[in-house]
């Protein structure tokens, strides 16, 4: 996974509410049994003038040149509702976004974003709507800077806006560090809460009919 | 200490409190379907790791499954036969249980796990789908993860999870015999919005849910993830206990009577402290039915759309006004005066047998309006079996419905086989976002008794003028 130390770049503004993983990724665009190739399905509802087709929508922000090379999102409430699939996520990263800020998030698709190296930020409402306004001058140029370190978003006055996020998030998202890994270390832990869990509740145990 | 549900479903599975406020959690079964499924199984082997424990993992095809007649590996959904046969490798290789394309128990994840007693009041479960959270009606602490945590949870038997906070939901008075789970829950959604289940744990408790049978309860949890909620939960009792009894994977034998004495302990001690309390007095509620894109945009089936709350900000105003485009509707209009094209019974949230009967009273010796696809897909093979046997498939087929093998079908569109182009349906599924069921489709949430009186009807329809 990719380590997220200080990202600089071009933000995108879409703010809406609700944005659900199904338009961030639609079901139809997930056609390989696999984690990659779905950056080209990624908005594909929104991105493209017909459903499977792939020529571009000119009013969709992606599409629109001053967010060439966008990497940052700024999106409305919620974003990331809806069905859990980890779809949205690695179309997003596929496509090059390293960051999303938002009020909130869905808290399924949030956890998934931290496992794949995309850092969800939660900032107020208000702040979202100063940064796209701020941006949209002239974005390629006015770009958001982003130091996980520090829990900072620099917008492009210089102006720093705090945020929050878990500690264990934010060290997995430093280091680039798969979970599963680090979880197994602790096989003894498990295997010994194991025996005297089965202990106390056996029938969670038994085998298949 | 007077503690509540979810915090002794969480103690009991807490294998140690990490340094962060995250928690280590024994997570004692894992749920897949063919969507992610293989992808999961896939990349965990790639990795050179295996599944830890594969007689607690179990996968469905319910996903892009067909759900015509005579189906087998082919589907509508665009490279849908690659995902059902790699799931199927892969699940042999891990040597997991499988409910295979025509397996007799073959259905939709949270219709099947309750009916075969495969989740158990007290236990934990985890699947890669948002509406794992139904399960907890049985008292289960059950909820929806992502890839990456299912193949956590496969290789390690746990996850690394924060403790959600806690909020209670009562539901008191007495409910309308035509008012069901579907409309307590989308009232609840549209009371506090979606994000007012954020953060939480939710239980769900009041003389109106113990009322409820355990299918209803099923319902009820089943949207809690429409509330934004980490999950919910619902104190086991006694008919849960006789729900589970004699099912395949419930306790048997000397274990039956243990875990029964456990389960009775299962509910909120008196005094237990929430960290949010909400009381919904159910005295007054009519039929409800989704007018908007978000589950919160819905209103007693008596009602109008709203207009939009001056109050509200300039993104939530944008987005209401987008709401109404996309449905094709204005702020003022009675819900009752829009035609539909489509009728929808089916899904995770309203496809088990209670709600085939529930709309089997609507329609018996009635038709579907002219011009009205009706379809009806029972949650799982068992459902479908028992509904034949009961005579409901005549019904429905009677009345004009299709009757389909047991799957998600078109609960969400896939790419695959979908209600047309701006089509409007009544539909009994969890999700009325954009191009969920078919590009720019309209989509109503509603009961399975509402969709089947709007399909009689034409428009959607009051289902007290029904039964
Ligand atoms: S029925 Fe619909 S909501 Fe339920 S699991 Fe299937 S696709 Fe998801």
């Amino acid at each position: 996974m990719e380590k997220f130390l200080i990202h600089s770049g071009v933000a995108a503004p879409l703010l809406r509410v609700n944005i659900d993983t199904d338009a961030i990724i639609p079901s139809r665009e997930m056609k390989l049994v696999s984690k990659k190739g779905l950056g080209e399905g990624l908005f594909a509802g929104w991105r493209y003038t017909e459903a499977g087709g792939r020529t571009p929508n000119p009013g969709f922000v992606l599409n629109q040149p001053g967010y060439k090379g966008a990497t940052i999102l700024l999106s409305g409430r919620n974003f990331g509702c809806g069905s859990s699939r980890e779809h949205a996520v690695w179309a997003l990263a596929e496509y090059g976004i390293r960051a999303i800020i938002a009020p909130s998030f869905g808290v399924i698709f949030q956890g998934n974003c931290e496992r794949n190296g995309i850092l969800p930020i939660v900032l107020p409402e208000t702040v979202v709507q100063s940064l796209a306004t701020q941006v949209a001058a002239d974005p390629q140029s006015q770009r958001l800077t982003i130091d996980l370190q520090q829990q900072s978003v620099i917008d492009p006055q210089g102006t720093a806006h705090a945020f929050d996020i878990a500690p264990s998030s934010r060290q997995m998202l430093l280091e680039g560090l798969d979970q599963i890994g680090l979880t197994l270390n602790r096989l003894d832990r498990i295997e010994a809460f194991e025996r005297d869990f089965r202990e106390r509740r056996p029938w969670l145990f038994a085998t298949n009919p | 200490m007077a503690t509540t549900l979810f915090e002794k479903l969480w103690l009991e599975h807490e294998v140690e409190q990490l340094d962060d406020g995250d928690s280590l959690i024994y997570i004692d079964r894992v749920f897949l379907h063919e969507r992610t499924g293989s992808v999961a199984l896939e990349s965990l082997s790639s990795e050179g790791r295996k599944v830890r424990a594969p007689e607690r993992v179990f996968c469905s095809m319910d996903h892009i499954v067909d759900t015509l007649p005579g189906r087998g590996d082919e589907t509508m959904v665009p490279a849908g036969t690659a995902f059902i046969q790699s799931t199927r490798q892969a699940s042999r290789q891990a040597g997991i249980r499988l409910f295979d394309v025509n397996d007799a128990d073959q259905g939709i994840v949270h219709v099947i796990s309750p009916e075969l007693g495969i989740v158990q009041p007290g236990c934990t479960l985890v699947c890669p789908d948002s509406h794992t959270c139904s399960q907890g009606a049985l008292g289960a602490l059950a909820w929806g993860i992502g890839s990456s945590q299912a193949e956590h949870a496969m290789a390690t038997s746990t996850l690394v999870v924060k403790k959600p906070r806690t909020m209670r939901v009562t539901f008191r008075g007495e409910l309308s015999p035509t008012v069901t789970a579907k409309d307590l829950i989308l009232h609840l959604i549209a009371r506090y919005t979606t994000a007012g289940g954020s953060g939480y744990a939710i239980e769900f408790a009041g003389e109106v849910v113990e009322g409820l049978d355990v299918e209803a309860r099923l319902t009820l949890c089943n949207m809690a993830v429409e509330f934004s909620a980490f999950t919910a939960v619902i104190a086991p009792d006694q008919k849960v206990i006789d729900y589970l009894r004699g099912r395949e994977y419930a306790p048997a034998g000397a274990d039956w009577g243990r875990a029964e004495a456990f389960w009775r302990t299962l509910h909120s001690d008196p005094g237990a402290h929430f960290d949010r309390e909400i009381e919904v007095d159910c005295g007054e509620l009519a039929p409800c039915v989704s007018w908007g894109t978000s589950p919160q945009q819905a209103c007693a089936i008596t009602g109008a759309v709203p207009e939009i709350d001056p109050g509200l900000s300039e993104t939530d105003r944008a987005s209401q006004q987008r709401a109404y485009d996309y449905m094709g509707i204005a702020p003022g209009q009675d819900l009752r005066t829009l035609a539909i094209d489509a009728a929808f019974i089916g899904s995770c949230t309203n496809s088990r047998i209670s709600d085939l009967r529930r709309a089997a009273d609507v329609l018996r010796g009635r038709k579907v309006a002219p011009g009205v696809r009706a379809i009806c897909v029972p949650g799982s093979q068992r459902v479908k079996r028992e509904a034949e046997a009961e005579g409901l498939d005549k019904v429905f087929t009677e009345a004009g419905f299709e009757w389909r093998e047991p799957g998600c079908s078109m609960c969400f569109f896939a790419g695959g086989e979908s209600f047309g182009f701006r089509q409007r349906i009544a539909t009994s599924t969890n999700r009325n976002f954009e191009g969920r069921q078919g590009p720019e489709a309209r989509s109503h949430l509603a009961s399975p008794a509402t969709v089947a009186a709007s399909a009689v009807a034409g428009h959607l329809a009051d289902p007290r003028d029904y039964l």
